[in-house]
């Protein structure tokens, strides 16, 4: 029975050390081709025909015009007549011509009568909410509040909220989709879920699950929005199909992309906190609301983020806003950066009013973060002197004596994380060279390289050693790249297949070598007798023993009889140094620091790069991005990317990062990183804000507009947001 | 092809750049005809192209390349559709986040916003174009020794752009690249490793081989 584990931190050479991406190459060069970017035989282009109203009635649709047009060669209802609409950019009706222009000439030649129906699209002010648009969707108790606040020495009250963001895929969603006969399909999609999604466009189209065959090579953004086939995924198919199986290839516009391929839930809350004099936090009360478009969203189970369970006392209710908007679709750590936000802006204000600095609000009530507390205290004072806390810090509203006020603020998160199901095929051939097979894929986040790093790490070979290949479903199945799953999942599943196919090739080698199968061990582009490392064979020496029968070993994450290689659950903290202008509301970013626990880490290079990333996304979400719905049209006003801000390489300010790692966590293998380090941020920056000018912006972003309001309301209560 | 002059004012039929472009070539009435055709307009001379396809010629990273599309076409969607020069990529489309950034007479610029018969008789270089003899341009050696990329859907407008940047701030300030370089966007947030690829990048040219 062999033993999975991961080589002692001595014994590793690629695992840990600062590796570039394997396909930096390809991506700097154009050489890699999205699904964007591929161009297929014979090819049509797709265009969808969407609602430009909220909420609607599809009264009639006339498509005799764009069918007559020359070069149109497939048009196609997806909702027709009597069909209720319930947000803008909703799909109406598909058609697929010889070239873009004219697939665009064809959908503007559609007619569509709608009923119109009245709609709502703004939710941050809840007292404009009408009754029938509310649904609680959780409640929930424990302690005894009342007696909690009364007994309390001090006690706060404020709003928080974030509105509804995109995800913004620079690679739009879409597909191309061919018929190679009458029963098989071949799709190139734009997926987080390669194993996943061709079962889903399967069932759409009404034939075996084995017929779909699908290939991706690279992705341009998913962040949580690309796990479905979509409606246009398997509308694509059936336009194929009316086109004699020609592949059709619909990619979103931008303006969809924003519209309805990307939504974060929006998240509000009146909250009300206390504790007692010396800082021990005593008592929460929240009343929240958000939308996630018709459906609901609970954000309950989430608050008071990561101390609920062990605050006693804690009232909280939530209410789901139905909007005509586009439907919700996971956004990196989904309702966490939410309820972090709000969380940890309402704890800073009542470190705030207790007159205390809010590094030692968190350290005295550290125990409230419940099993990770230590990791918590240990990861708060290496933050804290990476920022120069104690040095830079200041009572609220000290932030200086011009208009340029500079704060600093923090903020807590967690995130599992484990690895998800994987399976993994390692090929050794008999000329040396090594395949390595996977239904995964690589968002960005370098699991190319570690699927590389661990199974070359394995055989002693270099990165060039070892072939990877991902990207297509009739490898082995292996999990959709969501919760931050997939380095956990596919290190685990290449190491055991790895270590399998070693030790069969240590079986057919050690009579050569005059052993044991478990006296050898490989390293250094050889196989040796580890008491003895003089006795060897050259890697490609010891695969020629092969004769003409390659190894091919399977591992499997979870593996039913042995410990997992990987393991779940992480905390971080953050802290932001700001500098705002009271005169223009201009927020600047100054410094953001992450330290974060990931056990065991990989690759540092692409790990740092994905920290990096995340508090990116974290200042744009925290400044810039907003989804701005107009209450009149019922549409986006901004789904564009001039108006819909993502940031720049000005805007980020300076950046470090710190993982935990060696004793006490390297132990516990790799655990995802993708999502936690984009929670933090939103709260960190709204505190250090705070900080600065004395007074909350309850609303992120934090736009010029909105500091300027808060500031007009200083000295006074925010509880009218 | 329908004109656009008697399409149904139907609420989807918003103004598109394109069609605009399109309905602008119209308005001179001229016969339908293919290649360019000049007419007389208040006295001067105007090149009209199309409607219909027209046979255009593109010098593009050292090399003439023959193809024939609308005159509404971009020169953007032309490299990618029609020459399958696919690095650069088609993104916000109105001249935004700069990943369809190619080299035109030595300048940056966004190539959905140019036409490509107005590209025509320029010297265009795209991020297919840097790698010479077989060795990747300095730039595109620090994205990667830097980590300048995620999924790297940005990252060839953001290599031209660095490459043009250079070429015109051999020693950038943190200032200058600000500026010179915020006219590309990364979703995955790859700054911090641009910002080191552009430091690495600079120094390695100095005296150093430039391309293209």
């Amino acid at each position: 029975m062999a033993e999975y584990k991961w080589p002692d931190a001595d014994k590793r050479s690629l695992i840990g050390k600062r590796i570039s991406r394997i396909d930096g190459p390809a991506k700097v060069s154009g050489k890699a081709k999205y699904t964007y970017d591929i161009k297929r035989p014979g090819m049509l282009y797709g265009k969808i025909l969407r609602s430009p109203y909220a909420h609607a009635k599809i009264a009639s649709i006339d498509t005799s015009a764009a069918e007559k047009m020359p070069g149109v060669k497939a048009v196609k209802v997806i909702q027709g007549p009597g069909t209720e609409i319930q947000w803008a950019g909703d799909e109406i009706v598909a058609v697929a011509a010889i070239d873009e222009p004219t697939a665009e000439d064809a959908v503007r030649a559609i007619k569509v009568e709608y009923q119109r129906l009245p709609h709502l699209v703004n939710e941050a002010d809840f007292s404009k909410v009408p009754e029938d648009r509310r649904r609680v969707s959780g409640e929930e108790n424990a302690g005894d509040v009342e007696k909690a606040f009364k007994e309390a020495d001090v006690v706060v009250e404020g709003v928080y909220g974030t509105s509804a963001i995109t995800h913004c895929c620079l690679e739009s969603h879409g597909q191309i989709v061919e018929w190679e006969d009458e029963n098989n399909v071949l799709i190139h999609p734009s997926t987080q879920g390669v194993s996943t999604i061709g079962n889903q466009l399967a069932q759409g189209l009404g034939i075996p699950a084995g017929n779909v065959h699908l290939k991706m090579d690279y992705i341009g953004g998913g962040f949580g929005s690309k796990f479905g086939i979509d409606r246009w995924g398997v509308e694509c198919g059936k336009i194929s199909k009316m086109a004699e199986g020609k592949p059709v290839k619909i990619m979103l516009e931008r303006k969809a992309e924003l519209m309805v391929a990307g939504m974060r839930p929006s998240a509000f809350a009146r909250v009300k906190v206390a504790a007692k004099k010396d800082g021990t936090l005593t008592a929460w009360e929240s009343e929240s609301w958000g939308t996630a478009g018709v459906q609901g969203f609970a954000i309950i189970n989430q608050l008071p983020y990561i101390i609920k369970n062990q605050l006693p006392n804690r009232k909280m209710r939530h209410i789901a806003v139905a909007t005509n908007t586009g439907p919700q679709r996971a956004w990196r750590a989904p309702i966490h950066p939410q309820t972090c936000l709000i969380t940890m802006a309402a704890l800073e204000d009542l470190a705030a009013a207790l007159k205390m600095d809010p590094l030692d609000f968190f350290l005295k009530n550290i125990e409230l973060t419940g099993i990770r507390a230590n990791v918590y205290r240990d990861e708060l004072l290496k933050a804290a002197e990476m920022i120069e806390w104690k040095k830079n810090w200041h009572p609220r509203g000290e932030g200086g004596k011009g208009p340029i006020k500079r704060g600093l603020g923090l903020s807590i998160h967690t995130w599992g994380g484990g690895p998800h199901n994987s399976e993994c095929d390692v090929t050794i051939n008999p000329d040396g060279s090594v395949e390595v097979k996977l239904g995964t894929q690589d968002l960005g986040t370098g699991t190319r390289t570690v699927i590389d790093i661990v199974a070359a790490e394995t055989f002693g070979l270099p990165l060039e050693g070892v072939k990877v290949l991902i990207g297509d479903n009739r490898y082995p199945v292996s999990g959709a790249s969501g919760g931050s799953t997939t380095v956990g999942g596919v290190s685990s599943s290449t190491r055991r297949a790895s270590v399998d196919a070693l030790n069969q090739l240590f079986a057919k080698v050690a009579p050569a070598l005059n052993a044991q199968p478990e006296q050898l061990e490989a390293g250094g582009g050889k196989v040796f007798v580890s008491s003895e490392p003089s006795r060897s064979l050259t890697w490609q020496q010891a695969c020629a023993k092969l004769g003409t029968q390659p190894i091919t070993a399977r591992g499997k994450q979870p593996a039913p009889s042995s410990a997992p290689l990987a393991s779940s659950g992480v905390g971080g903290v953050q802290m932001a140094d700001v500098s705002v202008d009271v005169e223009t509301g201009l927020v600047k970013m100054n410094k953001i620091v992450c330290v974060q626990d990931c056990g065991l880490v990989i690759d540092p290079k692409t790990a740092e790069s994905q920290v990096y990333g995340a508090m990116i996304m974290g200042v744009a979400y925290s400044l810039f991005e907003e989804r701005v719905m107009d209450d009149k049209t019922g549409t986006m006003l901004n789904p564009n990317m001039e108006f819909y801000r993502l940031g720049g390489i000005g805007d980020i300010g300076d950046m470090k990062v710190h993982f935990m790692t060696g004793k006490g966590y390297d132990e516990r293998g790799p655990v995802g990183l993708g999502e936690p380090p984009t929670v933090s941020p939103g709260a960190a920056i709204s505190n250090a804000v705070a900080n600065a000018i004395g007074v909350r912006v309850p609303e992120l972003p934090m736009t010029p507009e909105r500091v300027l309001a808060a500031l007009e309301k200083k000295g006074g209560s925010n509880a009218k947001l | 092809m329908s004109s656009s002059d008697d399409r149904p004012d139907t609420p989807n039929s918003g103004v598109s750049r394109r069609n605009f472009l399109k309905g602008t070539g119209l308005v001179l009435s001229v016969p339908l005809v293919a290649g360019v055709r000049v007419v007389d307009v208040a006295g001067a001379e105007v090149k009209v192209y199309g409607p219909g396809k027209i046979p255009i010629t593109l010098e593009i990273n050292g090399a003439k390349r023959t193809t024939s599309v609308e005159p509404r076409v971009t020169l953007l969607d032309t490299l990618r559709n029609e020459l399958d020069l696919t690095g650069a990529k088609r993104v916000c489309d109105r001249g935004t986040c700069g990943a369809c950034t190619v080299i035109v007479n030595g300048k940056p610029v966004y190539s959905c916003s140019m036409l490509a018969v107005e590209a025509q008789g320029k010297k265009i270089t795209t991020v297919e174009g840097l790698e010479q003899n077989g060795k990747l341009h300095p730039v595109q050696q620090a994205f990667i020794d830097n980590d300048a990329q995620q999924c790297g859907f940005c990252t060839p407008g953001f290599v031209v752009a660095c490459k043009a940047f250079l070429d015109k701030y051999p020693n950038p300030t943190p200032e200058q690249v600000a500026k010179g370089l915020g006219g590309n966007t990364c979703r995955c947030g790859t700054y911090m490793g641009i910002k080191a690829a552009v430091a690495q990048a600079a120094q390695n040219l100095k005296g150093g081989r430039r391309n293209g």
